[in-house]
C-alpha cells in the first residue's frame, strides 16, 4: 500500500519536477478555440438548413436567404479566426 | 491488514483530493501549467486509488470474509456469487465509495480529453470534480466505516436483502450513480465558464458527450428500477411515485431540458441564463437524489438528524445553490442573448415550449416528493400526496410532451411559413385522424387521456415516418445510392438529429404502453382454493395445486422456503391452456430469539411472479399463501427444538430439515385458500421496447464522427465558405 501511495504521489509531482511553465497564450488559445467552436457550430447549421430544405420544410426561396445569411455569418466568424494569432 | 490498506486508500484519496483542488486554483490563477496539470493527475491519482480500495472490499464479498463489518451485514455465503459481487453497493458505505469511484472515473476521461483545450476553464472544473470527490472521501474517512473490523468475526453473515436479489436491482445502482456523476461534469465546466467568463459553445461542446451519457444511465438506471417494481415487488406496478423513484427522475427531466435548449444556444447563441441555469440546476438535482436515497429524509423530518449524512449533504446542496446563483448573477452581462426569437412558428419556439413542460413536469415532481417535509414543517403534521395527485398533473403534461416531440422535428428552424407547415403536418395529422376514427369505431373509448396519447403518439410516428422518408429521398437524389445504404448514409451524417427522432419514437411508443396499461388493466385480488376459477379479462385463470420446495445455497446451507401455486389459464373460449406458476420466497431471520422454524416465515420474503408477457398484453399473477394455518405447526415444531438440548449440531441440522420438509409437506397435502392477484394488462411491453428504442436513439446520438468525417466537414465546409468568399 506504500507502494502505491508512493506511485501516486510521483505521478502527481512529476509535472511539477520539469520545472516552471508559465503559460502565455492561454486566453488566446481560449479565443481560438470558442471561435473554432462558433464555426463548427455555423457550418452544422448551414448543413441543417440544407437538410430541412431537403426534407421540405424550407421552401427553395426561404432556404437560399438563410443560407446565404449563414455563410455571411461563417465568413466574418472565418475572418475573426484569421486575425488571431497562428497556433504556435 | 486489508482493511486497514483500504483505509489508507481512502486517506490518501481524500489527501490527494484536496491537494488538487489547490494544485488546479494556484496553476490557473499563477498561469502555472505544471500545476495544473499536477491538479488533472490527482484526478488520476485519485481514480486508481478508488479502484483499489474498491477491489478490496469486492475481494471481501466474494471470499465471504465477515471479518469485514460490512460483509458480515450484507453478504452470507449462501448468497450466490453474482449478488456478493454486487452486493458492495446495497449499503450506505458501499454505495458512497461507487458514487466517488464513478466520479472520478469520468472525471479523469473528460480531464484527459481536454489536456490540450479548455486550458482556462478546465482547471476550476477540476477543482470542482474534486471538491465534490473530497466531499464523498471525507464522508466515507469521518463519519462511515467502510473497512470496519470485527473483533469476533460471525460464521454465516446476515445475506443479501432478498428484494435485491434480481438483476435489474444490482445494475440500477451503477447505471444511476454513472448518470449522476455523469452530470457532474457538466455541472462542473459551467462553473468554470462562469468563472472564466469564457461562456461560448466550447465548454458545451467538449462535455457534451458526458451530459448524453448521463441522460443515458440515468435512463436506463429509471427502467431498471421500474422493471424491479413490476417483477419483485407484487404489487403489478412499475411506478410509484415513490420518493426515491421521483429523485432519480427530476434531474433526468433537466437534463432532458438541457439536451433541446442547448441546441438553440449552439445555433443561435440565445438561452444562455436558461441553459447554464438547467445545467447547474442537474447538477444539483444529481446530488440531491443521491441525499435522499441515502438519508431517509423523506420519512421524517425528524430522520434528518437521525443520518449522520444529512447535514453534510445539505450544506453541499446549500453551497451549490448559492454558489451558482451567485455566478450567474455576476456574469449576466455576458450571458446576454446573441439574437431574439425570429418566429413562434419555428423550432426554436418548439424547443422553448418542450423546456417549459420538462421543467413543468420537474416541479411537479419535487413538489409531490417534498410536499410530507414543507407540510411538516409548517403544520406539524405530514401529509403526503399519493400517485392520484402526481397522476393528475402529470397526465396532462405528458401528453403535451409527447405532441412536441412529433411537432419540433416538422418545423424549420428560425422561421416557418404557414405553406411550410401545411405541406408538413398534412401527413401526420392525417395519420392522427385515422387513428382516432378507428380507436372510436374500435370503442377504445374508455379513457380520454388514453385515447388522446394514442392519437399523439400517431403523429409522431406519422412526422417521423415521414422524416425518414423524405431525408433517405433526398440522400438518393444526391448520391443514387440504394434505399437501405442511403438510410445508413443519412442517419450516419446526422447522428444527432436522426438519434433524437428515434428517441422520440421511442418516447412516444413508451408513453402509449403506459396510457394502455394504466387506463385498461383489469386487476383482481381474490382467494382461491385448489380446482377454483377466476376471469381476468379474456382469461380464465385456474388455481391447479401447490407447489412447494426447499431451496438449498451451493454451499448445502437451507436457503429459502417457496410455497406457491400452479395456474392454468385458457385465453378466451377454446385457446390453448398454458402453465403458469407463481411462489413466495421466505428467507430465515438472523434474529436468534425466534424458533429455529418459525424464523423461517419471520424474516424477509420476496413474490416470484408469474408473467405471460405478449406484445399486445400481459398477464401477470402472484400469489399471498396464507401460513397463518401453518401457525400451529409452526409453533409446535419450535417447542420440540427448544426441549430437545440434547441433540448434537449435526442432528439439529438434520431433523431441522426433516420437520421444514414436512411443513412444506403439509402445505401442498392439505393447503389452505390462497390470495391472488391476478392482472391483465395490455402494452406493458410497449413500455419496456420503448425504453430500449430511446436507448439506442442515445446510442446513436452519442457515437462519435470518426475524424475523416470530421475533416471531410471542417474541409467542405471551408472550401465552400471560401468559395464564397471569392465571389463576394
Amino acid at each position: 500500500m506504500a507502494v502505491l501511495v508512493a506511485v501516486a504521489v510521483l505521478a502527481i509531482a512529476s509535472p511539477l519536477r520539469g520545472g516552471e511553465q508559465v503559460s502565455h497564450d492561454d486566453a488566446a488559445q481560449a479565443e481560438r478555440t470558442e471561435l473554432e467552436a462558433a464555426r463548427d457550430a455555423k457550418y452544422a447549421e448551414i448543413r441543417d438548413a440544407e437538410m430541412d430544405y431537403r426534407t421540405a420544410k424550407l421552401s427553395e426561396a426561404d432556404w437560399r436567404g438563410m443560407d446565404r445569411q449563414l455563410r455571411r455569418e461563417a465568413v466574418a466568424l472565418l475572418h475573426r479566426l484569421d486575425e488571431l494569432e497562428p497556433e504556435p | 491488514m486489508v482493511a486497514l490498506a483500504g483505509s489508507v486508500c481512502l486517506a490518501a484519496a481524500l489527501a490527494i483530493c484536496l491537494y488538487g483542488i489547490g494544485a488546479s486554483l494556484y496553476g490557473v490563477r499563477a498561469g502555472r501549467r505544471d500545476f495544473v496539470a499536477s491538479g488533472r493527475r490527482a484526478v488520476y491519482a485519485l481514480a486508481g486509488l478508488l479502484v483499489v480500495a474498491m477491489a478490496i472490499l469486492q475481494m471481501a464479498f466474494v471470499r465471504s470474509d465477515f471479518a469485514f463489518e460490512l460483509v458480515a451485514t450484507h453478504s452470507s455465503t449462501t448468497t450466490p456469487l453474482f449478488y456478493r459481487v454486487t452486493a458492495v453497493w446495497s449499503s450506505q458505505e458501499g454505495s458512497l465509495l461507487l458514487w466517488v469511484l464513478l466520479l472520478a472515473l469520468w472525471s479523469s476521461l473528460i480531464l484527459f480529453m481536454t489536456r490540450r483545450r479548455l486550458r482556462e476553464v478546465a482547471p476550476y472544473a477540476t477543482a470542482i470534480l474534486l471538491g465534490f470527490g473530497a466531499f464523498f472521501c471525507a464522508l466515507l474517512v469521518f463519519l462511515e466505516s467502510l473497512f470496519a473490523v470485527l473483533a469476533a468475526p460471525p460464521a454465516e453473515g446476515t445475506g443479501l436483502n432478498p428484494l435485491l436479489r434480481h438483476p435489474s436491482m444490482m445494475i440500477h445502482p451503477p447505471m444511476l450513480y454513472s448518470g449522476y456523476t455523469l452530470f457532474a461534469v457538466p455541472f462542473a465546466f459551467a462553473i468554470g465558464a462562469l468563472v472564466t467568463r469564457r461562456l461560448g459553445s466550447e465548454w458545451i461542446r467538449s462535455t457534451r458527450p458526458f451530459t448524453l451519457a448521463a441522460w443515458l444511465f440515468l435512463g436506463m438506471g429509471i427502467v431498471l428500477g421500474a422493471r424491479w417494481s413490476y417483477m419483485e415487488l407484487g404489487w403489478g406496478g412499475y411506478w410509484a411515485w415513490d420518493p426515491v423513484e421521483n429523485a432519480s427522475l427530476m434531474p433526468w427531466l433537466t437534463g432532458t431540458a438541457f439536451l433541446h435548449s442547448v441546441m438553440i444556444q449552439e445555433k443561435r447563441g440565445m438561452l444562455k441564463v436558461w441553459n447554464v441555469s438547467l445545467v447547474l440546476a442537474t447538477g444539483v438535482l444529481a446530488i440531491l437524489g443521491t441525499f435522499l436515497v441515502r438519508s431517509g429524509i423523506l420519512e421524517s423530518i425528524h430522520a434528518f438528524g437521525a443520518s449522520t449524512l444529512g447535514i453534510p449533504f445539505l450544506v453541499l446542496i446549500v453551497v451549490m445553490i448559492g454558489g451558482s446563483i451567485a455566478l450567474v448573477a455576476s456574469r449576466a452581462d455576458h450571458l446576454r442573448s446573441e439574437h431574439r426569437l425570429d418566429s413562434l412558428l419555428s423550432r426554436e419556439a418548439a424547443f422553448l415550449l418542450n423546456n417549459l413542460v420538462l421543467v413543468a413536469l420537474c416541479f411537479v415532481v419535487f413538489w409531490g416528493t417534498f410536499f410530507p417535509l414543507i407540510s411538516e414543517a409548517f403544520t406539524g403534521e405530514e401529509a403526503s400526496v399519493g400517485p392520484p395527485w402526481f397522476n393528475r398533473y402529470i397526465a396532462p403534461l405528458a401528453l403535451i410532451l409527447v405532441l412536441l416531440s412529433g411537432i419540433g422535428p416538422l418545423i424549420a428552424w428560425r422561421r416557418a411559413t404557414a405553406a411550410n407547415l401545411r405541406r408538413n403536418f398534412a401527413l401526420p395529422t392525417g395519420v392522427a385522424v385515422a387513428v382516432l376514427v378507428g380507436l372510436i369505431v374500435g370503442g377504445v373509448t374508455g379513457s380520454l387521456g388514453a385515447l388522446l396519447m394514442f392519437v399523439f403518439a400517431a403523429f409522431v410516428f406519422g412526422a417521423l415516418g415521414q422524416e425518414l422518408v423524405r431525408g433517405v429521398r433526398a440522400r438518393r437524389a444526391m448520391s443514387r445510392d440504394s434505399a437501405p445504404v442511403a438510410l445508413v448514409a443519412l442517419v450516419r451524417r446526422n447522428r444527432r438529429r436522426y438519434g433524437g427522432y428515434t428517441v422520440h419514437v421511442g418516447v412516444a411508443v413508451l408513453f402509449v404502453g403506459v396510457a394502455a396499461s394504466s387506463a385498461f388493466q383489469d386487476q383482481r385480488l381474490v382467494e382461491l382454493r385448489p380446482g377454483q376459477t377466476q376471469r381476468v379479462d379474456d382469461y380464465a385463470i385456474t388455481y391447479e395445486r401447490p407447489t412447494s420446495r426447499l431451496v438449498a445455497a451451493s454451499n448445502g446451507r437451507l436457503e429459502r422456503i417457496d410455497l406457491g401455486a400452479r395456474l392454468q389459464v385458457r385465453e378466451g373460449d377454446g385457446g390453448p391452456v398454458r402453465v403458469l406458476e407463481t411462489f413466495k420466497s421466505y428467507f430465515p431471520s438472523t434474529d436468534a430469539s425466534l424458533g429455529p422454524i418459525s424464523r423461517f416465515f419471520e424474516g424477509e420474503a420476496t413474490s416470484e411472479v408469474a408473467l405471460r408477457a405478449g406484445f399486445r398484453e400481459d398477464l401477470w399473477a402472484a400469489v399471498a399463501p396464507d401460513i397463518g394455518r401453518l401457525r400451529p405447526r409452526i409453533e409446535e415444531g419450535d417447542e420440540v427444538f427448544a426441549n430437545a438440548t440434547e441433540l448434537s449440531r449435526e442432528d439439529r441440522g438434520a431433523f431441522l430439515a426433516e420437520a421444514l420438509r414436512g411443513l412444506s409437506r403439509s402445505y401442498t397435502d392439505s393447503p389452505p385458500p390462497a390470495t391472488f392477484r391476478f392482472i391483465a394488462s395490455p402494452l406493458v411491453t410497449w413500455i419496456w421496447l420503448g425504453a430500449l428504442i430511446v436507448f439506442f436513439g442515445a446510442g446513436i446520438a452519442l457515437w462519435p464522427a470518426g475524424a475523416g468525417a470530421r475533416r471531410r466537414a471542417t474541409a467542405t465546409g471551408l472550401a465552400r465558405v471560401a468559395r464564397e468568399l471569392e465571389r463576394a
